[in-house]
């Protein structure tokens, strides 16, 4: 492993890529719905879950809506990107292996100040909260570090240990860049060199316009009550196919609960959401991942005895 | 007499409960020990970042042995009662006694209780200490479920005699005390044994820990003043921001860096604001200028490149954060000068306050309303306090207020000053949030009081309005902390106002403007001319007396009153109306008052019952021309002062007793005999001289009382009042009130009546205790 300063983003990402995989987590690949943060995706919420063991690594694409800022603002996206990591139980060594993961990254443990400081994590929308801290860097927090307690509304047993980094922040300051747009994505030295802003400036636009400005509302809400109906469904439906064989759907329910979730984002974006209504609907998409979790620790990879 | 080391080694604890952490372990371990029967010398708790650490000097080395004796059954009881008792002891037959009772022979058992070693309660006591520790909250980790504050890594405990160190053998779900720890993560990875608190304590430091937090705060605080010294600056103090930071480090490695010249421009609370929230910084100012020009920042190690590295980071960081901040700022100032403060404050309109309350621009309207009335109470130009009124709330629609909350007031001065305000209006701007708290400064400036007392008094009516008073320790809306701030205002200032005519003012705007928009609705063709922006207020109604205002409605309709044309003659009306039904709030809200100023006074020295004395309503007071005295808070004080002093002195004691036994032979013959004996005493009918004196104590008193309290000299009523004590103490010395002479006896009770109606006057005396 070279201990030398990475020169792009996706060296970042590639390194911590190889670190975990060399530490023995499974190194997934993004999740193919839109999520608001690497939580969302079901090898963190549902497999956080349950009693088998896990471990995994991936980068997630992660969609915030209210976040747009037309590609202009030097740190802020709609569409940025998260680096996950969830190992359980969570390994007694897991703030030296996190540790090392800075160092994998070029960042000198010798010369920086890297610091824990109180941070404790919940998510309405997941019904899931945790302990653990954000982690400074010089002064700047570089990732999450939690110990989930619940997820869905059930005891986390045994606890999943979660790392969450940002990645365009974290590369931005391995690298010394100030504006994210700026950053170069793969190696300045290559034949056709791209730059953050090369690949994102133009999508940013739009995305900032449509989330803002464009998105049809009337579509939007009905689309949520269509995910939260169809999710309610597919819980509610015999566990035993027409063949006989017991399959319950607790995945397909979850990609439902992530849908009506992403759908308030992009709702509350657009500004239609009063902020009496916004406990509603929280309410209501954490009902929706209860279910799912409850539905989850019946399966087998949730724990249940076969 | 061994010594006692504790160490409990854990990933990072959070900063703000370290303080109450060690407290927390020394009572636990110390009480269990104590309970156990040991004794010890001394105790000391100490904390860092990953650990908490006690340390025991001079503990007994095991618990004293217990000798009990317990009474068995007698002798000749039958055998299964004797093998009870064998039962519950534990011994045998041969082991009990048979002793001579008065009754006869009975067995007695006489246990013994050996005393057991120190290392085998600190085992026991620490064990309970760790699953039972009180963190405000503690998490699982791993497969195991243990709680602990963050994962716990190892434990140390350690007896220390003169003979050596030996391990105290106790294993807390898998993790088994020993007598190793580990240093600075760092600089000094790695474990090392110790042998004592003074090795331990040694070994630290000399692996970068330093274990003492008030150490920790001593050293950053001093380093800090000799960085800042050294350029002709000095650091900020923060209390509260030193004792965070030395919650966060082992080893605390000061660092100054200068604020960019870009950023020296901010206001110095918006670069402390933003230095300390978002990146724990000391501020460091320029004495000469006052101006913020520097940082400190508290790194946990030392580097080779002698923190250069974390404070170009530390910096590139804060340039980040101040270059939003400055943004904010130059928006917020270009918008103030193009628009004023009225043009920031526009957006009030879409931002609701509560959602049965309407928006911040309706509560804006109303407290402009009740700044102006309260104005000339307090000598401010009513104008100018409705204006200030007007845009004391503008900052919340400022970008820098949208990021920093707690600038709102702070901001608020700024921009007035920055729209050419400089009457008054910015103070009132940043002070009409005030006081804060019971500690916090009461503005003194007559703008700032009228709209600190119109804020406050808003927020009352209208929570009370919609039935949200706080109940038991539930206050979500901050509703004790209003009223306090009401009375501070009221009393700091010596401000006098019949404090139950705002409050209905204030509730008729409340539900004025909610009757007024309900009847909006109701009617189509009505057109209230400049009553728009009301329509909010139908919340209010929902469930509030809609009832009444339909009837109200239906009632002019159908003819049964004459209806009112004139758009203005009808909203009169229907104040009116809503005055009518008000009473009852302004009452229950003013008894809230008197509550809070119970609390309040209490905190001065003044007992609950010399203020209940002097909110009872005094038949004298009530006949003078400033009315029921009990909602001027400043005329109450005033009383219930005079009154406390005057129960202090040996006259105000001995009158308050014998009040009591008039006020006592009164009450009895009363009920005896049906009739009340009010008025109607004459001096030709008293037989002796302490009658005849206490007639001319009476009439003198009566003279002077009535004057003193209309001119509100509390002092001078309780001094004749004082005059009253020798003559009725005479008085139950030489006369039988209840005489054989129907007459005479009826002379005397009115005489006493006298008496009573006199010292009511001045306070409810029945109300003081004892």
């Amino acid at each position: 492993m070279t201990r030398s300063t990475p020169r792009s983003f996706q060296e970042i990402i590639l390194r911590l890529m190889s670190y975990w995989a060399d530490k023995g987590c499974a190194v997934l690949q993004p999740y193919d719905m839109e999520v608001g943060a690497g939580t969302f995706h079901p090898a963190t919420t549902l497999r956080a879950l349950g009693s088998r063991p896990w471990a995994a690594a991936y980068v997630q694409p992660s969609r915030r809506p209210t976040d747009g800022r037309y590609g202009e603002n030097p740190n802020r996206l709609q569409h940025y990107y998260q680096y996950q990591v969830l190992i359980k139980p969570s390994p007694p060594d897991l703030q030296a292996l996190y540790l090392g993961s800075l160092a994998a990254i070029g960042i000198d443990l010798g010369l920086h100040d890297i610091r824990f400081v109180e941070d404790d994590w919940e998510s309405p929308t997941l019904g899931a909260w945790g302990l653990g801290w954000e982690v400074w860097c010089d002064g700047m927090e570089v990732s999450q570090f939690t110990y989930f307690q619940q997820v869905g509304g059930h005891d986390c047993r045994p606890v999943a240990g979660e790392l969450t980094y940002g990645l365009e922040r974290l590369a931005m300051y391995v690298l010394g860049i100030d504006h994210v747009m700026d950053m170069p994505f793969n190696d300045p030295a290559a034949p056709i060199p791209l730059k953050y802003g090369d690949i994102f400036r133009q999508t940013e636009q739009e995305y900032s316009r449509w989330n803002f400005d464009q998105a049809d509302t009337a579509m939007l809400l009905q689309h949520f009550e269509d995910a939260e109906a169809e999710c309610a469904r597919i819980l509610a439906a015999d566990p035993t196919d027409s063949a006989g064989r017991r399959i319950v759907m607790a995945h397909p329910a979850y990609d439902q609960c992530i849908k009506a979730s992403h759908l308030f984002n992009l709702l509350d974006a657009r500004g239609v959401i009063s902020v009496t209504e916004r406990q509603a609907y929280i309410g209501r998409v954490r009902a929706l991942a209860k279910a799912c979790a409850d539905a989850f620790v019946a399966t087998e990879a949730g724990g249940a005895a076969a | 007499m061994p010594d006692l080391l504790i160490e409990l080694f854990s990933e990072e604890i959070p900063a703000r409960m370290q303080a109450r952490a060690r407290e927390d372990l020394k009572k636990l371990v110390t009480d269990g020990l104590v309970n156990a029967g040991l004794t010890y010398a001394s105790a000391g708790a100490f904390s860092t970042p990953r650990r908490l650490v006690l340390t025991v000097e001079g503990l007994t080395a095991e618990s004293p042995t217990l000798r009990e004796e317990r009474k068995g059954p007698a002798a000749t009881a039958p055998a299964a009662a004797l093998e009870g008792f064998l039962r519950s002891t534990g011994l045998t037959r041969e082991q009990l006694e048979l002793r001579d009772d008065k009754k006869g022979q009975v067995w007695f058992a006489v246990l013994q209780k050996p005393g057991r070693p120190a290392a085998a309660i600190v085992a026991e006591v620490l064990d309970a200490a760790i699953r039972n520790f009180p963190w405000p909250k503690a998490m699982r980790w791993g497969a195991g479920s243990l709680r602990w504050v963050r994962p716990l890594h190892s434990i140390l405990c350690l007896m220390t005699t003169e003979a050596g160190a030996e391990v105290v053998p106790l294993t807390v779900e898998g993790i088994s005390a020993g007598n190793s720890t580990e240093g600075h993560r760092f600089m000094a990875p790695g474990r090392f044994g110790v042998t004592s608190f003074d090795d331990y304590r040694t070994k630290l430091r000399r692996a970068f820990v330093m274990l003492d937090a008030a150490e920790r705060e001593a050293v950053i605080w001093a380093e800090a003043g000799n960085l800042a010294f050294a350029q002709g600056l000095e650091v900020v103090p923060d209390a509260g921001l030193l004792a965070e930071v030395a919650g966060l480090v082992e080893w605390p490695v000061v660092l100054m860096g200068a604020i960019a010249e870009p950023f020296l421009g901010l206001p110095p609370e918006v670069l402390q604001t933003s230095m300390r929230e978002h990146q724990k910084f000391f501020s460091v100012k320029n004495p000469a200028t006052g101006r913020i020009e520097g940082f400190v920042t508290v790194a946990n190690r030392e580097t080779a490149d002698h923190g250069e590295t974390i404070l170009k980071g530390n910096n590139k960081v804060l340039s980040a954060r101040l270059s939003d901040a400055r943004f904010f700022w130059e928006n917020d100032l270009r918008r103030v000068k193009a628009e004023g403060l009225e043009g920031m404050a526009a957006g009030l309109a879409h931002v609701t306050f509560h959602n049965k309350l309407g928006s911040q621009l309706d509560r804006v309207k109303r407290i402009e309303a009740l700044a102006r009335e309260i104005a000339p109470l307090v000598g401010a130009a009513p104008d100018l306090a409705a204006e200030a009124a007007r845009v004391a709330k503008a900052d919340l629609q400022s970008a820098m207020v949208g990021e920093f909350p707690e600038l709102q007031g702070i901001m608020g001065r700024y921009y007035a000053e920055a729209a050419g305000h400089n009457d008054g209006v910015p103070e009132a701007c940043r002070e009409h949030y005030q006081p804060l708290g019971p500690s916090d400064a009461v503005p003194t400036a007559p703008v700032s009081v009228a709209v600190a007392l119109a804020d406050k008094i808003d927020t009352l009516t209208g929570f009370w309005a919609i039935d949200e008073k706080p109940t038991g320790s539930k206050d979500p809306f901050a509703l004790r902390r209003a009223a306090l701030g009401v009375i501070r205002l009221v009393l700091g200032n010596g401000v006098k106002v019949r404090l139950s005519e705002l409050l209905r003012s204030s509730f008729v705007m409340v539900f004025g403007d909610a009757f007024v928009s309900y009847y909006e609705f109701f009617i189509p063709e009505f057109e209230p001319g400049d009553l728009s922006g009301k329509r909010p207020f139908l919340h209010t109604l929902e469930g509030w007396r809609k009832g009444e205002v339909e009837l109200f409605i239906l009632r002019e309709l159908a003819g049964h009153s004459p209806p009112e044309t004139d758009p203005e003659a009808r909203v009169e009306a229907i104040r009116n109306r809503v005055l009518a039904g008000n009473k009852e709030e302004v009452s229950s809200l003013l008894a809230f008052f008197h509550d809070r100023l119970k609390v309040f006074l209490k905190d001065q020295g003044i007992r609950h019952d010399v203020i209940d004395a002097c909110l009872a309503p005094s038949p004298l007071v009530a006949t003078s021309a400033t009315g029921p005295g009990n909602d001027d808070l400043t005329l109450l004080v005033k009383r219930a002062e005079a009154l406390a002093a005057f129960l202090k002195t040996d006259d105000g004691e001995n009158l308050l007793q014998g009040f009591k036994r008039a006020n006592n032979i009164l009450a009895q013959a009363e009920a005896k005999d049906g009739v009340e004996y009010s008025y109607g005493a004459d001096l030709k009918f008293a037989e002796t001289d302490a009658e005849r004196a206490l007639f001319a104590a009476l009439d003198a008193a009566e003279a002077a009382i009535s004057p003193a309290t209309l001119a509100e000299d509390f002092a001078a009523a309780m001094g004749a009042m004082a005059a009253l004590r020798a003559p009725i103490d005479a008085f139950f010395e030489a006369v039988q009130v209840n005489a054989e002479n129907p007459v005479i006896r009826r002379n005397r009770l009115n005489l006493l009546s006298r008496i009573r109606a006199t010292c009511l006057g001045v306070a409810d005396l029945t109300r003081i205790e004892g």
